[in-house]
């Protein structure tokens, strides 16, 4: 039940002459930015294993399962002499046009060797369409494992850590008995990651990058909640 | 006496100090405007815990002019059924009278320049305040045809509503000023802040009592069209209101002459009874400390302006009415009378103040028995409030019982 606000006549006068001295809500966003929750959607990266094998194996699971059918992959069998992935093929094609993509992530539900996962960056804005269709050269991590940062993408910190929350946080398929388990592989640059703490207290939220939502929206959430709005 | 006709022949110098004194104030009151617009969007974001405009140049104070230099390239539009030419004159018929008002509008005291005595103000005609008056109501021309010559239905609201307030509220508007002139004997503006000089008990607000005022403050914000008397532009009823067709730099004229009213309505108020630029000199820079009281006080009104739109709502229009011809002429009117006897005698003050009060009670007592006669009429004993005013007679049309032959 919210309180009753009755403010008479001149209550309006106070209330408003009140808020001058109190602390601003407002995040200067070019400059500063709010913590990301680690589940953001962003633009995607292809992942790569320990070794520095590429993940995809050209399956085309996530081109069949994309809503917005912006993913076009084309498998080859992968060369004897300099195998590209661990398996029979590999992503010889993958483009991602950004134009289309909705950030949906079901492409990362889809696919079965954690290959593509999404990072936090949402903030990129082209200026040609050759630009916004991202090919293996820029979708593909780099030698330690972090995004390519093309010239048009405002990176900040943090946002190319935890690349596969999202992937993470789903795996236990919303069984609490999975829960903490671990069913991904390795990566390159980060060896095999912590799964993401739920309600049973196996959680390490330094390891995983959790932020509460409640610390992502301080500045929506009243004092009395534990927010910073009065 | 100020001479704006030059009735009494012209030379060069004289000449020049008046072109100067025109385009100064052209260029002040347009400066103004913008730093106005800045200010209130920074003190609004003051009292709602945000930053407000700060990109633009130091803490966003060119924040104006960039939207007015987007404004000028954006498309602009006439609509298919607009009368154009009426279209097209409106936003100006805003303007001019916005910033006509401001010449009788002393900002100082009086300088010498080359032999010349020079007040600091555009003109001083001897009719001064009557000018005011006359282009507060002609400003209404501009709205009213805005809203009529777009061709379309909310914008004609929006005049409807404009026109009906400003003619609802000139009343009183025109009252309160009456109560300055019979106390100041004079129509001039110079003469009015002469006569208001000395300590700040001599100020009007105070010798006339602090009601003529505060009417003619609440006059003059329903008068400008601002917050909470803004239901010429209600955006939430009317998608935008008498300029819901406008676009571009046309567009930009209307807020332009809105906010220009803003600031000439606040230092007509400084004048009228705040005693202008009246306050506590110094010897060094004399001819500075009147520019600079008038100032602060203009200030202090705008801050007021910007704080009542954060505080209050908007009036619902019935309620708009009935502040206006229920509560603010009778009692302008009343206060007239009083402020009238106390001019002439002792007597005639007892005897108006007797007159005054049995007319209030009388007053008082009609519309209480009006009220409770149309709740009577149409309550159905639920307990909430009727609808009164044009919504009452919408809903007895609607509730009539069907009629049988």
């Amino acid at each position: 039940m919210p309180r009753r606000l009755d403010l008479g006549f001149f209550g309006g006068f106070a209330q408003a002459i009140r808020q001058v001295p109190q602390p601003r809500v407002t995040t200067e966003y070019p400059i500063v930015k709010r913590p990301k929750p680690p589940r953001v959607h962003g633009r995607h990266v292809l992942n790569r294993y320990e070794d520095g094998m590429e993940k995809c194996i050209g399956c085309e699971l996530c081109a069949a399962v994309c809503p917005a059918d912006c993913i076009y992959v084309r498998g080859a069998d992968n060369p004897a002499d300099g195998p590209v992935s661990p398996g029979e093929r590999y992503g010889f094609v993958y483009e991602i046009n950004y134009l289309r993509c909705i950030h949906c992530d079901l492409c990362v539900e889809a696919c079965p060797t954690e290959a593509i996962t999404e990072s936090k960056l949402f903030e990129f804005s082209f200026t040609s369409r050759s630009d916004a269709i991202y090919t293996k050269a820029e979708l593909l991590v780099d030698d330690e494992g972090k995004p390519r940062e093309q010239p048009w993408e405002d990176w900040r910190e943090g946002d190319d850590q935890h690349t596969s929350a999202w992937m993470r946080a789903t795996s236990p398929s919303g069984s609490a008995a999975h829960e903490g388990e671990v069913a991904w592989s390795a990566e390159l640059g980060y060896g095999v990651r912590a799964a993401e703490g739920g309600q049973s207290g196996k959680r390490d939220d330094a390891a995983t990058g959790n932020i509460s939502i409640r610390e992502v929206a301080r500045n929506k959430i009243p004092v009395r909640f534990g927010g910073r709005v009065r | 006496m100020g001479d704006p006709l030059f009735a009494h022949g012209v030379d060069l110098g004289g000449f020049l100090i008046a072109l100067v004194r025109v385009l100064l104030a052209f260029g002040m009151l347009l400066t103004s405007v913008m730093l106005m617009i800045w200010f209130e969007r920074k003190v609004i974001s003051d009292m709602q815990d945000r930053i407000g405009p700060n990109r633009a140049g130091p803490y966003g104070l060119l924040q104006t002019l960039a939207d007015g230099t987007k404004l000028f390239f954006k498309e602009d539009l006439i609509p298919e059924r607009a009368d154009r030419i009426v279209f097209k004159l409106a936003p100006y018929l805003a303007l001019i009278p916005a910033l006509l008002i401001f010449t009788v509008v002393p900002v100082g005291g009086v300088v010498n320049i080359a032999h010349h005595v020079v007040e600091l103000q555009v003109a001083d005609p001897p009719i001064g305040i009557l000018l005011v008056l006359a282009l507060s109501s002609v400003a209404v021309y501009g709205t009213m045809l805005a809203g009529w010559s777009s061709g379309s239905k909310y914008p004609l609201l929006g005049a409807v509503r404009a026109s009906a307030q400003m003619i609802s509220y000139e009343a009183a508007l025109g009252l309160s000023v009456v109560a300055v002139i019979l106390e100041s004997h004079s129509l001039s503006t110079r003469t009015i802040i002469a006569s208001q000089a000395s300590t700040f008990l001599h100020w009007n607000v105070f010798r006339l009592g602090i009601v003529p005022f505060v009417i003619f403050f609440i006059a003059s914000t329903a008068e400008l069209n601002r917050p909470p008397f803004d239901l010429a532009e209600g955006e939430s009823e009317l998608g935008g209101g008498y300029h819901t067709e406008y676009s571009s730099i046309r567009f930009a004229l209307f807020f332009l002459a809105e906010f220009m009213n803003t600031i000439t309505m606040s230092a007509v108020v400084v004048t009228l009874f705040f005693g202008g630029p009246d306050g506590p000199g110094f010897h060094f820079l004399r001819w500075l400390w009147p520019i600079a009281w008038f100032g602060a006080k203009v200030g202090a009104f705008l801050y007021l302006q910007v704080w009542i739109r954060a505080a209050l709502p908007r009036f619902r229009y019935d309620q708009l009415m009935d502040l206006g011809w229920k509560v603010l002429i009778p009692l302008s009117l009343g206060w007239l009378l009083i402020v009238a006897g106390v001019i002439q005698s002792v007597a005639w003050f007892v005897a108006l103040a007797v007159a005054v009060a049995l007319a209030g009670a009388l007053l008082v007592r009609a519309v209480r028995v009006s009220r409770r006669r149309r709740q009577a009429a149409t309550s159905g004993g639920d307990g909430f409030e009727d609808p009164v005013g044009p919504d009452l007679v919408a809903l007895r049309v609607l509730n009539a019982p069907p009629r049988r032959p």
